[in-house]
């Protein structure tokens, strides 16, 4: 490990919360505006963290607290791995055991609305998963490896051969983002019907570290993106930037589907089309490389 | 400082004949927007800051109200909405009223009217926020509500 690496590792852990909170700040004030309203300010994120600090922590159990710092530091540590172009499923797999902190950390509390979250939050997890699998095959029948090192080699960008997944992939960031019409585990609009989902049990500092979270899971997520058109940094912003605006005007335009609707939907439209452009590249054997 | 910039508002309706409730929701409408101010209606007392209370108390509502009321994190302000939150209002004399909020739980600001308008209720958020400020800056604590039976008193 030189140098630089360590300037990155500095760079992704003070830089990614900040951007996370702008996208997250954006986010509110672009769904004000389209309701309209005037929203608040940019910074209103930030506001709500540095609140959340001043608050006492009332736990149902201690080890709700253990189970917030697993769930950041396993997205921190998925972020980390994308950055340092590590093993695409391996990042896979470590930022499952994040969403599974959330999901076991609201169970352990024994409050109704957060076993229910939780519980959906698995439907969620089950329902985007097997695409994150194929989407990390396809970059493997592509470039022969699982490591995304050996994108920086390419010439042409993953999009081309894989416009299928990257319509799937929009939807898992609609599932990821826990936005409408998939925002039933950690609702942020419905308190009459679930109060806060699997968050429900959680105040002051533990939900500000689940705040913090979100916000490198923003930056992980788009970060995902962005490996669609790695070989030109500009435009692979640009589809990050594209899917992060999807994800707020689809939540703004759709109303919130029953947890059967979006298995249905992933485990069928979303699985198929997937599967398809992975056996095209299989047949075609198409490579990268 | 962040505090008064993130207010997070737990609404409780103590058998409150839904008035208030109304204006209430009114100032989360585009109309007003209450979020311009950060201010956000949680459904969880555990994540609020100030807790509104709209309507009565009663005998069979005050031990809900004191349990919701332990169940906010410090530092933490009260909101009594209305005529009846703040002194019993038209149901002051009812067998079965024990009056305003502020027989059970102390409370931090009034908002008068039958029912007030939004834009009071807004105001009467501002100026609890100064006081939730004062309240985190002195780490004044909100004494804990005992719970007591059913609280009928023998002469009822």
């Amino acid at each position: 490990m030189n140098s630089l690496d360590i300037a990155k590792i500095v760079l992704v852990l003070i830089g990614a919360p900040i951007l996370g909170c702008l996208l997250a700040g954006i986010d509110r004030r672009l769904t004000a505006r389209l309701q309209g309203r005037v929203g608040p300010p940019i910074l209103q994120p930030y506001y709500d963290v540095m609140k959340l600090f001043q608050k006492d922590n009332m736990v149902v159990n201690e080890s709700q607290n253990l189970y917030v710092v697993l769930y950041v530091v396993f997205v921190i540590l998925s972020l980390l791995m994308l950055v340092f172009d590590a093993d695409i499923l391996m990042i896979v797999f470590v930022y499952t055991v994040s969403s599974v902190a959330l999901v076991v950390g609201g169970m352990s509390t024994g409050s109704p609305y957060a076993r229910i979250g939780s519980s959906r939050e698995i439907m969620a997890i089950l329902s985007y998963e097997p695409i994150l699998i194929l989407y990390a095959l396809a970059i493997y029948l592509l470039t022969g490896t699982f490591k995304l090192s050996a994108l920086n080699n390419t010439t042409t960008p993953l999009l081309m051969y894989i416009p299928l997944i990257f319509i799937s992939m929009m939807f898992v960031m609609n599932i990821k983002f826990k936005k409408s019409p998939f925002d039933y585990s950690t609702s942020h609009h419905a308190h009459q019907e679930l109060v806060k989902g699997m968050l429900t049990e959680y105040s002051g500092p533990g939900l500000a570290g689940i705040e913090i979270g979100h916000f490198y899971e923003y930056v992980f997520l788009l970060g995902l993106m962005f490996l669609f058109w790695k070989v030109n940094i500009i435009i692979g912003l640009l589809v990050a930037l594209i899917a992060f605006l999807f994800v707020i005007i689809m939540d703004n335009i759709t109303a919130r589907v029953y947890w059967q609707w979006m298995l249905k939907i992933s485990w069928t439209i979303l699985l198929i089309i997937s599967v398809v452009n992975v056996l095209y590249l299989y047949v075609a054997k198409i490579k990268l490389i | 400082m962040a505090l008064a910039k993130s207010p997070w508002i737990i609404h409780v309706n103590c058998n409150s004949c839904n008035g208030c409730d109304i204006e209430v929701l009114a100032c989360l409408t585009p109309l007003y927007d209450a979020e311009r101010f950060g201010v956000l209606n949680i459904g969880t007392p555990k994540q609020a800051d100030i807790m509104v209370v709209t309507g009565s108390i009663n005998y069979k509502n005050v031990n809900v109200l004191k349990n919701i009321y332990n169940q906010i994190p410090d530092p933490k302000v009260v909101l009594a909405v209305g005529a009846c939150a703040s002194t019993g209002g038209i149901f002051h004399d009812c067998y079965n009223v024990i009056g305003g909020v502020d027989q059970v739980i102390p409370v931090d600001a009034y908002v008068p009217g039958c029912c007030p308008r939004p834009e009071a209720i807004l105001d009467g958020v501002v100026a609890a926020l100064s006081v939730l400020e004062s309240k985190s800056q002195g780490k004044i604590k909100g004494k804990d509500v005992k719970l007591k039976g059913n609280e009928v008193p023998s002469n009822a």
